[in-house]
C-alpha cells in the first residue's frame, strides 16, 4: 500500500510529539492518533479518559466518534485521527482544565469565496464529482473533513481531484446558512462558501452495534481499522480479529495483513445461504467477483459465516473476545485472544450536511434521483451518501453529479445505465448483510451504548423515540452529536436522532459567532 | 374535582402533581412527552426577579418550592445552587444594582454587592475592568425535563391518568376538552397549560411566542462558578417590542457551559439564526472573552410564552366557562412552575392563596369584569 507511513519509514523521517509532557517519536505523515496508538505498550490504545472514568481509545478512524480527542497545541476536542503530526506539537489527553485556559487567537476577518460548484467530501463519489465538474469548465471547491483526500472506507479512482479544481482538506461543514451559504470550519478558522450548486458526497460511517466490551481500547471499527493503518498505524505482529458484516471486512482483514497482523478471525455474521445468493449474482458482474475472490485468498483460512462477537473483555496480554457461531438454539461459543478487534456491522450514509440544506432523506440515503439531484434543487448528493453501494456506484454517481452540476448533464446519459446498475448492487448488498435479530439483544444492562456521555443500555429503555431518549437520558448529548449511538440505538432500541443542528461538528464557541456573510 | 390539563411541560406537570396530590382527578393530555417542548429548550435557572413586587413575591414563591423540592428530585436533575451573578459593567449599572440589591433585601431575598477584586476572584475568567456584581447565592439551576417527567410519574403515583400521543383541538365552554382523536374529556376544569401554542387553543389569550437561541459548550469544569448575567438582561427582556441579546451563562453540572440569551418577538420559525447567535455570541465573548475558545457542541431555540406586562397567566379565563389558563411565564416559568401548581391548587380548590393571584389573573386582559363573566 501506498500509505503516508510506508513512505515514511522508507525515508526514515521522524518528528517528536509531546504528549502529556512525554516526548514521543512519529512517523511524519502519520496522524496523531496513529502515533498515539504506535506507541507501543499495553496503554497504548488508551487515549481519552470517559465522563464516568474508563479508559477509552480510537473506534472510528475517520472523524466520527471523537473517541481519540485530545488538546493540540491549545486547541481543544481535536479529532487526532483528522491530525497530521508536526514537529514538537503539544498533545494533551486529559480533560482540558478550566483555567488558566489557552486563549489561541481566531482570527478576526473570516475568509469567504465563492465558486460554481462546492463538492463537500473527497472520497471517490467526491473526486470524481468535482474532476468531472472540473473538466467540463466549473470552477470547483472540494473540501473534506479528513487532512488527505481519497475517502475512508472504499478506495480508487483517483487519489486527487483533477481538471484544476481546489482541495481544502481538514476542513468540516458546520452549517448551512439561511442564505444558503456553507460555514465550514478549519484548523484556522471560519471559511464561508457561496457555490451555484453543492454536490454533497458525505460517504459513510460504520454502524455499531453495543456488546459487553466494545467500549475497551482495542476494540475499533473495521473501517476505523483501516482508515487507522493507512494513517500509519503499525500493526506488524498485531494479533487482530476481524466481526461484523459486510465486504468491508474482508477488506480490512486483507489491509491488516498486507500490513504484517496476524489475522485470528474475521467473523461475519450473514449466513452461508444469504452469501451464496449475493455470490451468484456476484457471477453476473466479473468485476465484483474479482475483487471479491482477489481479497478473499489471502484470508479465506480464518473467515467464518454466521459469526459474531459476543463480549469481549481485558486480559493480561491484549483482550479476549467471544465469538458466537451457529443457528439459534444450536450456538457454540470459542474465546479467541487478540491484541485488536475490528468490529462494523456494515456502513449508514452520512446524512447530516443533507439535513441541514433540508433535502430529503429516505430509508437508504439521501434521495436522489437518476441525475444525482436531491430535493432541493441547488444540491445534488452522490455515492455513499445516498445509499451504501461500493466504490464503483460512488464512481459512476460522483461523475453524474459533477456534470449536472457544472451545466453539462446532456454529456452524463451515457452514464445513466451503469449508474441503475450500481444501484441494484447497492439495493442487494444492503439485503444479504441484513443483521442477525440476535444482534440487538447482545448489550447487557450495563453495557455503554452512549460513548460520549456514558449511557447505558438499561437508561435507554422505555422510550418512545430518541428525542426523548436523548433529553431524558443525554444519549447523543455528547460531542459526536449521536453519530455513533444514533447507529447503535437504530439496532437496539429501533430510534436514531431523526435532525440536526448547528454546528454539525463542534468548533470553538467563537466560530459559532462567525457565520454571518460580509 | 376532575381536572384535565393540557400540555405536561414543567407547569403542567408540577400543575398535575399538586392537583393529584390534592385530592383532584386528574387527566394529563400530551401531543409528545413530559417536558419536551419550552420545558426542555430554557436554561432552567430558577431565580428572584425584581422588577415589580409581584415579580418578586412569585418568583421567590417559585425559588422556595424547588429548594423544598429538591431533596426528592431525580439525580438527572442536576439541581444545584451556584447562584446567580448580575455583572455591572460601570458605575452606572453598579447603582442599579445597589438598588436591586435593596428590593430584593425588602423582599427578604439574600444578596450582596461584590467590588471589582471580588468578583475577578469569584469568576477569574470574566474580562477585567468590570465595576462589580450583585450576587444572589440561593438562585438555583436545575435540568427541566427528567423534573417534568418525574413530576407526571409522581402525579400518576398520585392517581392522574396521563394521555399521550393525542393533541387538543378546542376547549369549549362546561369543561369540555375536544381531542384530535375525535375524542372529548369533559372536566370540572380544563387547564391549559401548554406555553406559546396557548393562542392557538385559545383564540383571544394575550400570547406571542417569543424566540430564544441557548449554545452549549463541551465540558469546561471551573471555567464559570455562577450563572453570570448582565445587569441590563431584565431591561432589556422587557422591552417585548424589539429584539433583543444579553450576556447570560450558566454552569452545568456536566461542567458545560449554557449559553445565551436572545430575544425576538413574534419568530417563531425553530430554525437557529447565524446572525442572532452571532450578535448574542458577541456580547457574551464581550464579558467572557474565553468562551470563545471553548467547543460549541448544539445550538437551538425555543419559544417562550410572552405576555403584554410580563406577567403569566394563572387562573380562569372567563370568556370560557371551566377554562383554566397556566401560561405566559416567559423566561420564568421554570422558576415559577411549582408557586403556579400551588396558585392553581388554591384557585380551583378555593383554598387560601400563598401569594396574592391577583397580578396573574387572565381576566386582567378582558375588556368584560370577571363577576360577570363567572
Amino acid at each position: 500500500m501506498n500509505g503516508p507511513a510506508d513512505t515514511a519509514r522508507s525515508h526514515r523521517d521522524t518528528v517528536t510529539l509531546v504528549v502529556d509532557g512525554v516526548s514521543v517519536a512519529a512517523v511524519r505523515g502519520q496522524s496523531v492518533a496513529a502515533a498515539l496508538l504506535s506507541r507501543g505498550g499495553a496503554t497504548a490504545w488508551h487515549v481519552r479518559t470517559s465522563v464516568t472514568g474508563a479508559p477509552r481509545g480510537p473506534l472510528c478512524g475517520m472523524g466520527v466518534c471523537f473517541e481519540c480527542r485530545a488538546t493540540v497545541d491549545g486547541r481543544e476536542l481535536v479529532r487526532t485521527c483528522q491530525e497530521t503530526v508536526r514537529d514538537g506539537m503539544r498533545v494533551d489527553t486529559a480533560a482540558p482544565a478550566a483555567a488558566p485556559r489557552a486563549c489561541p487567537a481566531i482570527p478576526a476577518v473570516p475568509r469567504h469565496g465563492s465558486c460554481d460548484v462546492l463538492v463537500v467530501g473527497a472520497g471517490p463519489a467526491g473526486i470524481a464529482a468535482a474532476s468531472a465538474a472540473a473538466t467540463a469548465g466549473a470552477d470547483v471547491i472540494v473540501i473534506d473533513d479528513n487532512p488527505a483526500p481519497g475517502g475512508q472506507i472504499w478506495r480508487g479512482g483517483a487519489a486527487r481531484p483533477e481538471g484544476g479544481a481546489r482541495f481544502f482538506p481538514g476542513t468540516a461543514v458546520v452549517t448551512v446558512t439561511p442564505s444558503g451559504a456553507i460555514q465550514l470550519q478549519d484548523a484556522v478558522g471560519t471559511r464561508q462558501v457561496v457555490a451555484r450548486r453543492i454536490v454533497l458526497a458525505t460517504g459513510a460511517r460504520e454502524r455499531f452495534v453495543p456488546f459487553p466490551g466494545w467500549t475497551l481500547p482495542g476494540v475499533v471499527g473495521a473501517g476505523g481499522l483501516q482508515a487507522l493503518v493507512k494513517q500509519g498505524l503499525d500493526v506488524a505482529g498485531r494479533r487482530v480479529v476481524v466481526a461484523g458484516s459486510g465486504p468491508l471486512l474482508l477488506a480490512v482483514a486483507d489491509v491488516a495483513a498486507r500490513s504484517g497482523a496476524r489475522l485470528e478471525a474475521i467473523a461475519e455474521q450473514a449466513d452461508r445461504v444469504r452469501l451464496a445468493g449475493f455470490a451468484a449474482w456476484l457471477v453476473a458482474e466479473p468485476a465484483k467477483l474479482v475483487q471479491a475472490v482477489g481479497l478473499a485468498r489471502t484470508t479465506a483460512a480464518v473467515y467464518r459465516l454466521a459469526t459474531f462477537p459476543v463480549a469481549v473483555r481485558a486480559a493480561a496480554d491484549g483482550l479476549v473476545v467471544t465469538l458466537r457461531s451457529g443457528r439459534p438454539g444450536r450456538e457454540r461459543d470459542r474465546d479467541v485472544a487478540c491484541d485488536i478487534l475490528a468490529c462494523g456491522f456494515g456502513l449508514v450514509p452520512n446524512t447530516d450536511v443533507a439535513r441541514a440544506f433540508g433535502c430529503a432523506i429516505g430509508a437508504d440515503g439521501v434521495v436522489v434521483d437518476e441525475r444525482q439531484r436531491t430535493t432541493r434543487p441547488d444540491v445534488l448528493a452522490a455515492g455513499e451518501c445516498t445509499g451504501i453501494g461500493g466504490v464503483d456506484k460512488s464512481l459512476v454517481e460522483g461523475r453524474v453529479a459533477g456534470l449536472v452540476a457544472a451545466g453539462a448533464g446532456a454529456t452524463a446519459a451515457p452514464l445513466l445505465a451503469e449508474v441503475r446498475r450500481a444501484r441494484q448492487f447497492a439495493a442487494r448488498l444492503l439485503d444479504t448483510f441484513a443483521l442477525d435479530p440476535r444482534l440487538r439483544t447482545l448489550a447487557s444492562a450495563e453495557t455503554v451504548v452512549c460513548r460520549c456521555e456514558d449511557v447505558v443500555a438499561e437508561r435507554l429503555r422505555g422510550f418512545t423515540g430518541w428525542r426523548e431518549a436523548k433529553l431524558l437520558s443525554r444519549v447523543g448529548m455528547g460531542p459526536c452529536q449521536g453519530r455513533v449511538c444514533g447507529t447503535a440505538t437504530a439496532v437496539t432500541c429501533g430510534f436514531a436522532p431523526d435532525d440536526v443542528r448547528p454546528p454539525l461538528v463542534p468548533v470553538p464557541t467563537g466560530a459559532l459567532a462567525d457565520a454571518v456573510s460580509p | 374535582m376532575d381536572v384535565v390539563i393540557v400540555g405536561a411541560g414543567i407547569v403542567g406537570a408540577a400543575s398535575a402533581l399538586a392537583l393529584a396530590r390534592a385530592g383532584c382527578r386528574v387527566t394529563v393530555v400530551e401531543e409528545r412527552f413530559p417536558g419536551g417542548g419550552a420545558t426542555a429548550a430554557g436554561m432552567g435557572h430558577v431565580v428572584v426577579i425584581d422588577d415589580s413586587p409581584a415579580q418578586i413575591a412569585l418568583t421567590s414563591r417559585g425559588r422556595a418550592l424547588w429548594e423544598s423540592l429538591a431533596p426528592h428530585l431525580p439525580a438527572a436533575a442536576e439541581y444545584r445552587r451556584p447562584g446567580t451573578a448580575w455583572v455591572a459593567a460601570d458605575d452606572d449599572e453598579l447603582a442599579e444594582a445597589a438598588a436591586k440589591a435593596e428590593r430584593l433585601a425588602a423582599a427578604g431575598v439574600a444578596a450582596r454587592l461584590v467590588g471589582p477584586a471580588e468578583l475577578a476572584r469569584f469568576e477569574p475568567a470574566l474580562r477585567p475592568g468590570l465595576a462589580g456584581a450583585l450576587v444572589v447565592p440561593d438562585d438555583a439551576v436545575v435540568y427541566p425535563p427528567p423534573v417534568a417527567a418525574w413530576m407526571v410519574a409522581e402525579a400518576i403515583d398520585a392517581g392522574a391518568r396521563l394521555r399521550r400521543g393525542v393533541a387538543a383541538t378546542a376547549v369549549e365552554p362546561g369543561g369540555v376538552l375536544r381531542l384530535t382523536d375525535g375524542g372529548r374529556i369533559e372536566a370540572d376544569a380544563v387547564v391549559v397549560a401548554t406555553g406559546a401554542a396557548a393562542a392557538r387553543l385559545v383564540p383571544g389569550v394575550p400570547i406571542r411566542p417569543r424566540k430564544g437561541h441557548l449554545v452549549i459548550t463541551d465540558r469546561a469544569p471551573g471555567l464559570i462558578r455562577h450563572q453570570i448575567v448582565e445587569l441590563g438582561y431584565v431591561k432589556r427582556a422587557h422591552d417585548v417590542g424589539t429584539d433583543s441579546v444579553a450576556f447570560n451563562v450558566q454552569p452545568r453540572a456536566t461542567g458545560q457551559v449554557l449559553v445565551g440569551s436572545s430575544r425576538q418577538i413574534d419568530v417563531t420559525a425553530p430554525a437557529v439564526e447565524p446572525k442572532l447567535l452571532e450578535t448574542m455570541l458577541a456580547r457574551c465573548f464581550d464579558y467572557l472573552p474565553r468562551l470563545a475558545t471553548v467547543p460549541a457542541i448544539r445550538a437551538w431555540t425555543g419559544l417562550r410564552a410572552a405576555t403584554p406586562d410580563g406577567l403569566p397567566l394563572v387562573g380562569p379565563w372567563p370568556a370560557i366557562a371551566g377554562l383554566w389558563l397556566a401560561t405566559g411565564h416567559e423566561g420564568l416559568g421554570i422558576t415559577t412552575a411549582p408557586a403556579t401548581a400551588e396558585g392553581l391548587v388554591a384557585g380551583l380548590l378555593g383554598r387560601d392563596a400563598v401569594v396574592d393571584p391577583a397580578p396573574w389573573l387572565p381576566a386582567r386582559f378582558l375588556a368584560v369584569p370577571v363577576e360577570a363573566a363567572r
